[in-house]
């Protein structure tokens, strides 16, 4: 079903694009993509250019940013979180283990990877990424999330 | 002019939407630049703003959600009221005793914050809470005082009559109060203890989600511009009488005002709520105490 997008439609998808807020969850991971993360978001890469601002509730958020390998502590947290974010939203998992458990695979506590919890959007590997990776992976989140529908009405669901 | 220009026109809605997201811009472009960043586009709180109100909100408890749009919609509504009564231009809308009522109005929007982290029973939203009520109550100190020395000074509770006629000594020392007063009412370094977002993740705004947080943000732009707005209306002892003058000076020196707020916020880290609020018992008070003392014993006079 191909409809030209309204005006109204075009400018919210606009807005959306150029105003992403993070959040940022730690599930269990060692640290050290929690670091690469913040550096991220120093002056010296000087995300807000791009309208990104990082949010402490996930009330506020657009775009998760998830790390570590999903322990089972951290599980139940993961999901509600994910719940309190208003859709649209989208997942970012940065580093290697929210895609695999990387050095934690197999261990009894982990019960990993992030997508047997909630859908993941974009993978940044590393281990740690670097910034510049982390924030290539946020922009291509813009992108998906600029891609999702406007209003429920419109035929699509939130997700 | 009417009450509806007022309200509506000048220095009402239609002045004050875009004023506020320039406003909200200049804050935070002035803070990059300061870090030497670039800092946000010009139209960033417009798009926040867009963004915002269009995202699918939460289900929530219909009690909750009653109050969740009530509070919102009443501090926005009450500031906006209070920025009507702004004495700007010399022929524009003014009541008896306007002084009176634009205390009541700019202070709901506090009062609704209060309100909004009691009730999210958020551990961080109630903390929040009670540092807004604590700060309310210590920057409202010399604030008042100092509002009470120019009326006194003036001898009139009518915003235009003080504006216009206050005597210089008591005007400097009020002025000074209140622009003290600002960093703590608007939530900004080093005062940002109630909205504090590495500690209590933004305090009462916590479990704001989607339009509810687009709405407060709005209120909050609005009340940058009623705010400085009054710093510049009892700061000015004159008018051209040419309205669209009158007007861009005005916009120009509220934007000036924020320009400095925002230095002081970049210059500065947040202090703890008793270091706060002592500072506003202690300095902010003794600058409108002279106030009080000048208006009150005039010298010379």
């Amino acid at each position: 079903m191909d409809v030209k997008p309204s005006l109204f439609d075009r400018l919210v998808r606009y807005a959306r694009g150029r105003s992403p807020w993070l959040f940022h969850l730690n599930c269990g991971g060692c640290n050290g993509c929690d670091i690469e993360f913040l550096a991220c978001l120093t002056p010296r890469y000087d995300v807000e250019q791009l309208g990104i601002r990082l949010e402490g509730s996930p009330r506020h958020a657009d775009i998760l940013c998830i790390s570590g390998p999903v322990t089972r502590n951290t599980q139940a947290a993961l999901q509600t979180i994910y719940a309190q974010t208003p859709a649209p939203k989208v997942v970012v998992a940065i580093g290697s283990c929210p895609a695999s458990g990387n050095v934690f695979a197999d261990s009894p506590s982990v019960v990993g990877p992030l997508e047997n919890f909630v859908p993941v959007d974009v993978y940044v590997p590393g281990c740690p990424p670097r910034p510049d990776a982390i924030l290539e992976g946020i922009v291509h989140a813009i992108e998906i999330l600029k891609a999702k529908v406007v209003r429920s009405a419109e035929g699509g669901t939130y997700v | 002019m009417s009450s509806w220009f007022a309200l509506l026109v000048f220095p009402g809605f239609l002045y004050a939407l875009p004023m506020g997201w320039l406003m909200l811009w200049v804050e935070r472009k002035t803070l990059a630049r300061l870090q030497s960043r670039i800092g946000p586009p010009f139209y960033q709180p417009l798009f926040d703003f867009i963004k915002l109100m269009t995202k699918e909100p939460l289900p929530r408890p219909s009690q909750e959600n009653r109050f969740y749009l009530f509070l919102p919609l009443l501090a926005l509504g009450a500031t906006l009221g209070a920025l009507t009564l702004l004495p700007v231009l010399p022929h524009s809308f003014s009541l008896v005793g306007d002084l009176a009522l634009f205390i009541a109005l700019i202070e709901i929007a506090p009062i609704c914050l209060v309100l909004l982290g009691f009730l999210s029973r958020s551990i961080f939203g109630q903390v929040g809470a009670v540092r807004e009520a604590v700060l309310t109550i210590a920057s409202n100190l010399p604030f008042i005082a100092a509002l009470i020395a120019l009326a006194y000074a003036s001898g009139s509770l009518r915003l235009m009559d003080i504006a216009l006629h206050a005597p210089p000594l008591a005007r400097g020392l009020a002025v000074l109060a209140i622009f003290a007063c600002l960093p703590i009412k608007l939530r900004l370094n080093p005062f940002s203890v109630a909205n504090a977002e590495q500690e209590i993740y933004q305090g009462a705004l916590t479990e704001l989600d989607g339009w509810r947080l687009g709405l407060w943000e709005l209120n909050h732009a609005v009340e940058w511009v009623a705010l400085s707005g009054l710093t510049v209306s009892l700061a000015l002892p004159w008018r051209s009488g040419l309205a669209v003058l009158d007007a861009a000076i005005f916009a120009l020196l509220s934007l000036a005002v924020v320009f400095l707020l925002a230095c002081l916020a970049g210059a500065t880290a947040r202090l703890k709520v008793g270091q706060a609020s002592r500072f506003y018992w202690r300095w902010g008070f003794g600058f409108a105490l002279l106030a009080l003392a000048v208006s009150f014993f005039p010298f010379g006079g």
